[in-house]
């Protein structure tokens, strides 16, 4: 198996790439769990004015009928006003696109943006919806089935894990 | 050992009956996720839509103008479509007709069913008898159980003293006829609270009541010593000239909750009262109104809670 690349370097990447294509008064908002680790990190090094905003996606997901509601969701904390403004969604793994499509539904619900952009830690394909990217640290193929997450160490060091299925 | 009917086979909550009988992890559950629900109900559009397209059918075979509300509220912020059906008792014959309505409005597509019934283990009859996709709340059942009332009060223990595991709670009044009283008691133990106490006069206390882990007191000013949580129950109306009670001044005196009264209490305990209020029969207007109380955050904690259970329930 290839070796996945480190994801605090994907990290550093990523910021690198969002800094000169930032528009002035964006605001970010990181989805949970891995993409509010990820947006914390990036919020801090490109010096966003306006406070991380968080979401769980727990309410909107198109899962529930087949498998109910997840375990223990977080309260979304949007501390900004959404109409009218540039945001950056973040997450750590895009995959079929569904988590991102039930983003933009809540985030709707607390107004109406002036553009929404995508930064992601990585791509794995096998998009399921018309979603893509803006900014995105790489693009890493898992097989399907495996489960390709971000980790956080105690002393708060990103990493990548594959998770093989059933 | 009989199968717990309120849950399924993995072990979720399929109905709400009662919080006796619930597990630790699954009242965890429902407290964990009211939270981001009750920051739904703060957000300018406070509906979500995890029950889009489902049926919630509120049946109510005794009247209760809030509770009814309050779920309503919550079904419709899960977007559900909400039917109230007041049924007076009266024109309800006994025994196969429940069922027979339930089988009615089954027909009619439901999806969640809230009961509220004067006879105890109406919901258990109903829940034994719906299809599987179908689910049942208890929204109050005689003198048996009020499950999502006593998780509110839960939760709004939890808002307020984060940890459980080092309260004093005094449950104080008419426990005898207060189905709260008893799902609370049940959620307190569960959860680790050391000590919950009992106060009320003998007449108004169950016997045997020691049996569910609480301390009893007769004298409000001895029990109230260094509590942390104080929920006074409803005195109702029908009991205050009858023969448990002298008369409800009588009571007040001895049993109402007074700001002197209350001093001897923690200088940071919370008032909780499940409503509606008797003013100067159980609580001192300046207590129901003062800084200690938390009377009107647990009805806005209610929905949320409420909101939790439904779409738990709901997706298992």
């Amino acid at each position: 198996m290839n070796a996945l690349p480190d994801a605090e370097a994907l990290l550093e990447r990523l910021a690198a790439q969002i800094r000169p294509r930032l528009v002035p008064g964006t605001a970010m908002i990181g989805l949970y769990t891995g993409g509010a680790w990820v947006a914390e990190r990036l919020h801090a090094a490109l010096g966003l004015a306006e406070p991380l905003g968080l979401m769980d996606v727990a309410f909107y997901r198109d899962d529930y009928s087949r498998k109910g509601l997840k375990q223990d969701p977080k309260r979304t904390r949007i501390p900004f006003e959404v109409a009218g403004r540039d945001l950056l969604l973040v997450d750590d793994v895009l995959y079929t696109g569904r988590t991102v499509r039930a983003a933009l539904n809540e985030l709707f619900d607390y107004g109406r943006p002036k553009s929404v952009a995508l930064a992601v830690l990585a791509d794995r394909g096998g998009r399921q919806l018309p979603i893509c990217a803006q900014h995105c640290g790489a693009e890493i193929s898992v097989p399907e089935g495996a489960r390709l997450r971000l980790k956080r160490a105690a002393d708060g060091r990103l990493s990548l894990e594959v998770e093989r299925g059933a | 050992m009989a199968r717990n009917p309120q849950l399924n086979d993995h072990g979720e909550l399929r109905h709400l009956l009662s919080i006796d009988g619930l597990p630790r992890e699954v009242l965890l559950q429902i407290l964990d996720t009211a939270e981001p629900f009750a920051g739904v109900t703060e957000r300018e559009v406070k509906k979500v839509p995890l029950l889009r397209g489902k049926s919630v059918f509120n049946l109510f075979f005794e009247p209760s103008t809030r509770t009814r509300t309050t779920f309503e509220i919550a079904a419709k912020r899960l977007s559900a479509d909400v039917i109230n059906l007041n049924i007076a008792l009266s024109s309800q014959t006994k025994g196969e007709s429940l069922t027979d309505t339930v089988a009615n409005l089954s027909a009619m597509q439901a999806d969640v069913f809230v009961v509220r019934h004067a006879a105890s283990g109406a919901p258990y009859l109903i829940a034994r008898h719906v299809k599987p996709h179908e689910h049942v709340i208890n929204a109050g059942d005689g003198r048996h159980a009020h499950p999502t009332q006593g998780l509110l009060d839960l939760y709004t223990i939890r808002h307020y003293k984060k940890d459980f595991t080092r309260l004093t709670v005094a449950v104080v009044g008419d426990l005898l006829h207060s189905r709260v009283a008893r799902s609370l008691i049940h959620g307190l133990t569960t959860l680790g609270v050391p000590e919950v106490r009992a106060i009320g006069p003998q007449t108004l206390l169950p016997a045997g009541i020691e049996a569910l882990g609480v301390r009893v007191f007769h004298d409000m000013r001895a029990g109230l010593k260094d509590c942390d949580v104080v929920v006074m129950l409803r005195l109702q109306h029908e009991r205050m000239n009858g023969p448990l009670l002298p008369s409800a001044q009588e009571f007040f005196k001895n049993y109402g909750l007074t700001a002197e009264k209350l001093a001897l209490a923690r200088p940071d305990a919370i008032v909780m009262h499940p409503g509606p209020m008797n003013r100067g029969v159980e609580i001192d207007s300046s207590v129901a109104d003062g800084p200690h109380s938390v009377i009107l955050p647990q009805v806005t904690f209610g929905i949320a809670v409420r909101m939790a259970v439904m779409s738990i329930v709901a997706g298992n």
